[in-house]
């Protein structure tokens, strides 16, 4: 494991040698501090000092916006011929692939981190519950995690970066609909409830829910990070095939 | 030292290495020549641990690139055809970090390392450069200056002289011929001038087999008189 700190630094500061990390992180906030302050947000009209109203449409936003980022984590190498460079130097698969997710992920929740100015407005305007927003931060850097050992996982198995962004929003799309109401209680329909109730388990937005109220379960915690050990698992098995 | 033993490598039907031999040993600068998609970079993808043989074993310094892939990798140094790098990267900052990957950690270290190689490749004009921004030439070199960073004893290069001008490639050859003393060294090259230039010992892989390997001048003696190009196309039978 001792190579992963270089690989890590390299692919850190590698997304700030381009535009593609200012892009990035600039779009992330406006939209998401957009949707809060919107229609469909009501942070004004909610009246509570929480952050509930933004944090809602994480999982959603995440679907899009976390492939953007995990889609060129192989893929570009690939393309770029640098993956012949990488498995010829003195460093197993297992590393690379933990220090490129790991980049991403330290990349997504600085993002994340960078709304902190909404946590701010919210303790001016009133008097939050900071164990809450302490909660629900955490919920939201783990299952970042989980969506991109996803996404890195399809841009292991393409070339192609459209085609590795198109396979993540659709695997990421289907943990997050699994978790609707509207859809389970269809599967409810036609399913024993156990069954139904198990699949629904799967859901991004079934475990995020419990840290937006400020529980931090077990339970949450260990789906998102066994879901990343799944992923990255494939991962190191895909690159070796 | 460097030892190839019945390699094979298939891709569905197509036998693209069938049944390689050949040991190699410090002092030699062994050639590989060959038409176009005749086995060489595949060949050498194998012995660096890049792809995986379909049969036989390579092994390096007696150590088995199927079993210790690793172990392999830190005693090779290794420049891909079109000596890829990351491009959004300055040269310095590259051959920074794979100082780091090959163990010089120490910032000292690390800076007398990029340092040396920056001289011994004459890369210290172009070090803040973004490798995306400089010329073939350049970026062939940059690929030669990380092979080289460690001071391997083993060199795989594959076309290392690939679009540099004619002085570029008479300071590169010198290069190759002074550290090829204390290194195994082999490289692949489509020009036949190189054979007599560097190296010690030629081998010509054609079809994925091996239809010579000697010393330049044995291959010269198989039709005296005779230009290398010409024995070159006989034995990979282009007439054909």
């Amino acid at each position: 494991m001792s190579q992963v700190p270089p690989l890590f630094k390299r692919e850190f500061l590698g997304y700030f040698r381009s535009p593609v990390a200012y892009v990035f992180l600039i779009s992330f906030l406006v939209i998401s501090v957009s949707l809060a302050f919107s229609r469909y947000g009501n942070f004004f009209r909610a009246g509570t000092a929480g952050l509930e109203t933004y944090f809602l449409f994480f999982p959603w936003l995440f679907m899009f916006i976390v492939p953007a980022v995990g889609m060129r984590l192989w893929s570009e190498e690939k393309r770029s011929g640098t993956v012949e460079l990488l498995f010829t130097l003195p460093v197993t698969t297992l590393e690379a692939v933990l220090g490129k997710f790991l980049a991403g992920w330290a990349f997504l929740t600085l993002a994340i981190l960078l709304s902190f100015p909404m946590a701010l407005t919210v303790a001016f305007l009133g008097d939050p519950d900071w164990g809450v927003m302490a909660a629900t931060y955490f919920g939201a850097i783990l299952m970042a995690g989980a969506y991109l050992g996803v996404c890195a996982l399809t841009s292991a198995l393409t070339k192609n970066q459209v085609v590795s962004f198109v396979l993540s929003l659709a695997a990421c799309s289907a943990l997050v609909f699994l978790g609707l109401s509207s859809f389970t209680t269809t599967l409810e329909s036609f399913l024993p409830v156990g069954v139904a109730d198990l699949v629904s388990n799967f859901s991004f937005i079934t475990h995020f829910d419990a840290f937006t109220k400020g529980i931090v379960d077990p339970k949450d915690v260990i789906f998102f990070l066994s879901l990343i050990g799944f992923t990255l698992f494939l991962n190191v098995v895909a690159l070796e095939r | 030292m460097i030892a190839v033993q019945g390699l094979v490598k298939t891709y569905g039907a197509n036998r693209a290495v069938d049944g390689i031999s050949f040991t190699v040993n410090r002092g030699e600068i062994l050639g590989f020549l060959g038409p176009n998609g005749a086995g060489k970079s595949t060949t050498m993808k194998m012995i660096t641990g890049f792809i995986r043989p379909t049969a036989g074993s390579a092994t390096v310094g007696g150590i088995d690139v199927t079993v210790d892939p690793v172990g392999v990798k830190r005693q090779l140094g290794y420049l891909p055809e079109s000596a890829p790098a990351y491009p959004e990267m300055t040269v310095e900052e590259f051959l920074g970090f794979i100082a780091e990957i090959r163990g010089f950690r120490a910032v000292v270290e690390k800076r007398a390392r990029v340092e040396h190689v920056l001289g011994l490749t004459q890369l210290a004009s172009v070090r803040a450069q973004t490798i995306e921004t400089l010329s073939k030439g350049y970026k062939q070199r940059v690929g030669f200056a990380q092979a080289l960073i460690h001071n391997p004893p083993a060199l795989v290069l594959d076309e290392p002289t690939d679009g540099l001008d004619p002085n570029q490639k008479n300071e590169v050859r010198i290069l190759i011929r002074n550290m090829a003393v204390e290194k195994v060294v082999i490289l692949s090259t489509h020009i036949l001038e190189e054979v007599d230039a560097i190296c010690t010992r030629v081998i010509i892989i054609a079809r994925g087999r091996i239809v010579a390997d000697e010393t330049p001048a044995a291959l010269r003696a198989r039709q005296p008189g005779a230009r290398l190009d010409e024995i070159f196309r006989t034995l990979t039978g282009a007439d054909a």
